[in-house]
């Protein structure tokens, strides 16, 4: 995972409260294999026409925000669906930070997992950033982990809480499976000790689970 | 020291390591997955050269994208065929079981986990689906994750997680007639909104809850995810002992009552603090009818499609008004006097035998309005679809005017071929409305499976309340 220090980038808006991960990625682009290449599809259904034609009614299709890197949105941001598609999206899209007063939780678990910060601001200094974003145009902020503020060049900070573990990750760039790993025998020790506990007892059954598959198979 | 929570009982049974200032490091005793949100985390554990490391705790099936007709035909849809054969692929390679689409188990993920027992109490369970809520009937905590989760569950059978705060969800008195699980839990996510339960896990308490069966509270627990809580749970009472006993996957005699004993030690105790309370009383529920564009924007049946303008919150005011755009819908119209072109009994939400039998009661001896387009029953599971073709259900919605299909997701999400044109609208015992949820343009209504089967019959929606022929639930 890229590690994310700090980044300055064009501010784009998507002033709707609720976006769910079905915006961002409806469901006709969950049967890919890969986690690449999902930025084309980012909030299909609002972006684009029939025949794929960009529709000039959907914010991102502005010129003006043409090589956005900052998104800026509204409140439970992300909500519904545990598609990680959507993050993968956003990535992709070019987006590196997002801005918005909350966030769904699995959504904003996911983020972090593909090195974007998720940066949680106030209702009212959102509003602002929508404002400033809408009066200014080409408007960028300075999105800072390491001192965990956004500015602007017009003398705008805004400091932002994060949890310290999950900062430390992004600065970082840590691989989160090869972080658990380190505990490798306390896992073992915890297979070992609850072995014969209810929650635990072996699901499996399965050897002796009599489900004959069909013969017949899918080409 | 305040008492536990049933939450606080299984995490804490559950912590591998915790240090201070770090999410803790929990064991997942079972992990499920489907063909839709695992190929890429195969694909990063091989790329990293790791390995799975329990591939008996982790069960795989195919229903996001299966076909609901005849599944002997191949797969034309050439991205769903390629997830087919990775889930295959990797799975024969891991070692982990497979419920393909040809085998006599398979169903939509969070309906067969129950169905075989594969989810018990006092577990750990997730699954790449944010709808793992459902499993949390049992008393285990459940929860949906992201592909990266998939990944780091194989890799390691732990997940690193934050605490969750607890809500009390508590539902008190006895369920009014026509009122369904569905209808609570609509009712519970109009109250607090699609975000009121978020960083929250509730917990569904009082005698309403108590009453339902297992089928009625996995139904609640499944939405809990839409009124933003990763999960939902019910503590295990006999109403659960008695439905997990003699399942495939459910340990046997002695074994049996050692777990049992285990499961009764589960729940909340008296004296401990939730971090919120919920309340609502029977006696005000209604069966609900979703009118917008999330499972929040609500009412009950006899209600009118609100005006935006007696929205006190501006954001709300907004929302509301593009809601009303996308769905076609005038303030003020009679939710009773909304037509529909498709009805969908279905999904994890309302797809299990109980629901069904209660629409083939609403619909026995009707028929299918002739204003709609389709009516679709899709059974949760092969194991619902067997049973139910047994006591005749499926003649009984055949002869009512309604396809009769094989089990899997199907119009919930729409990944297969059973979708909404643009611009239709459907009544769906789903859990969600949002934009092009059922396919690009289309508008769904979500409801419970007596309403939908009701409305089915007549072309728009009507109050259950007012058939005879109704289900008495209590």
């Amino acid at each position: 995972m890229e590690p994310f220090i700090k980044h300055t980038g064009l501010v784009a808006p998507i002033n709707r409260v609720n976006v769910d991960t079905d915006q961002m990625v409806p469901k006709q682009f969950l049967k890919l294999l890969t986690r690449e290449g999902f930025g084309r599809v980012l909030f299909y259904d609002w972006r684009y026409l029939p025949g794929e034609k960009p529709n000039p009614d959907f914010v991102l299709n502005q010129a003006r925000y043409k090589g956005a890197s900052v998104c800026l949105a509204r409140a439970n941001f992300g909500c519904g669906s545990s598609r990680e598609h959507a993050p993968w999206a956003i990535l992709d899209y070019g987006f590196q930070a997002i801005l918005a007063p909350s966030y769904a939780d699995i959504f904003y678990n996911n983020c972090f997992k593909n090195g974007i910060l998720p940066v949680t601001l106030t209702n009212e200094q959102i509003d602002e950033l929508f404002a400033r974003t809408e009066k200014n145009d080409g408007y960028t902020v300075t999105v800072d982990l390491e001192k965990q503020v956004v500015t602007d060049s017009m003398g705008l900070r805004y400091a932002f809480e994060i949890d310290p573990f999950r900062r430390d990750c992004l600065l970082r760039g840590l691989d989160d499976i090869g972080l658990s790993l380190v505990h490798e025998s306390k896992i073992s020790a915890f297979e070992e000790k609850n072995l014969k506990h209810p929650m635990m007892y072996d699901a499996v059954d399965v050897k002796h689970h009599s489900d004959t598959p069909h013969a017949a198979r899918h080409n | 020291m305040a008492g536990r929570t049933l939450y606080d009982k299984i995490w804490q049974a559950h912590i591998v390591h915790e240090e201070p200032g770090k999410p803790t490091l929990i064991f997942i005793d079972r992990h499920l997955i489907h063909e839709g949100t695992s190929p890429q985390a195969f694909a990063g554990l091989k790329s990293a050269g790791r390995k799975v490391r329990r591939p008996e705790l982790t069960f795989a099936v195919m229903d996001h994208s299966v076909s609901t007709k005849d599944r002997l035909l191949p797969v034309l849809d050439a991205d769903a065929r390629g997830q087919f054969e990775a889930l295959e692929r990797n799975c024969a390679e891991s070692g982990v079981h497979l419920f393909d689409m040809h085998s006599k188990n398979q169903g939509i993920v969070h309906i067969i986990g129950p169905e075989l027992g594969i989810t018990q109490p006092g577990q750990t369970i997730v699954c790449g689906d944010s709808h793992t809520s459902t499993h949390g009937a049992f008393g285990a905590l459940a929860f949906g994750i992201g592909t990266s989760e998939i990944e780091h569950v194989l890799a390691t059978q732990c997940l690193t997680q934050f605490g969750s705060k607890t809500m009390k969800v508590d539902i008190q008195g006895k369920r009014p007639r026509g009122v369904t699980a569905k209808d609570i839990i609509l009712a519970v996510i109009g109250k607090i909104g699609i975000a009121g339960g978020n960083g929250y896990v509730f917990e569904y308490t009082g005698e309403a809850v108590r009453g339902l069966s297992m089928e009625g509270r996995m139904t609640m627990c499944n939405m809990s995810i839409e009124g933003g809580a990763r999960a939902g749970m019910v503590a295990p009472d006999e109403t659960t002992f008695a439905y997990m006993e003699g399942r495939p996957f459910v340990p046997r005699g002695k074994d049996f009552q050692v777990a049992v004993d285990y499961w009764k030690t589960l729940a909340t105790e008296a004296d401990a603090k939730y971090d919120s309370t919920l309340t609502l009383h029977s006696r005000d529920l209604a069966p609900m009818v979703t009118w917008g564009t999330n499972p929040g924007m609500v009412t009950q049946v006899s209600e009118r499609v609100p005006d935006p303008a007696s929205f006190k919150d501006a954001v709300d005011r907004e929302a509301a008004t593009r809601a009303l755009v996308y769905m076609d819908l005038k303030p003020g119209t009679l939710i009773e006097d909304i037509p529909l072109d498709r009805v969908f009994i279905g999904s994890c939400t309302n797809s299990r035998l109980e629901d069904l039998r209660l629409a083939a009661k609403v619909v026995s001896g009707k028929h299918v309005s002739k204003s709609l387009k389709q009516a679709l029953v899709v059974p949760g599971s092969r194991a619902v679809k067997a049973e139910a073709e047994k006591e005749g259900l499926d003649k009984i919605f055949r002869a009512a005017g309604f396809e009769w299909r094989d089990a899997g997701c199907s119009m919930c999400i729409g990944m297969n071929d059973d979708v909404l044109l643009s611009g239709e609208r459907s009544a769906s015992t789903s859990n969600r409305n949002f934009e092009g949820r059922q396919g690009k343009g289309s508008r769904t209504h979500l409801v419970s499976p007596m309403m939908a089967a009701a409305a089915a019959i007549e072309g728009h929606f009507v109050d259950i309340r007012k058939w005879d022929n109704v289900e008495s639930v209590e």
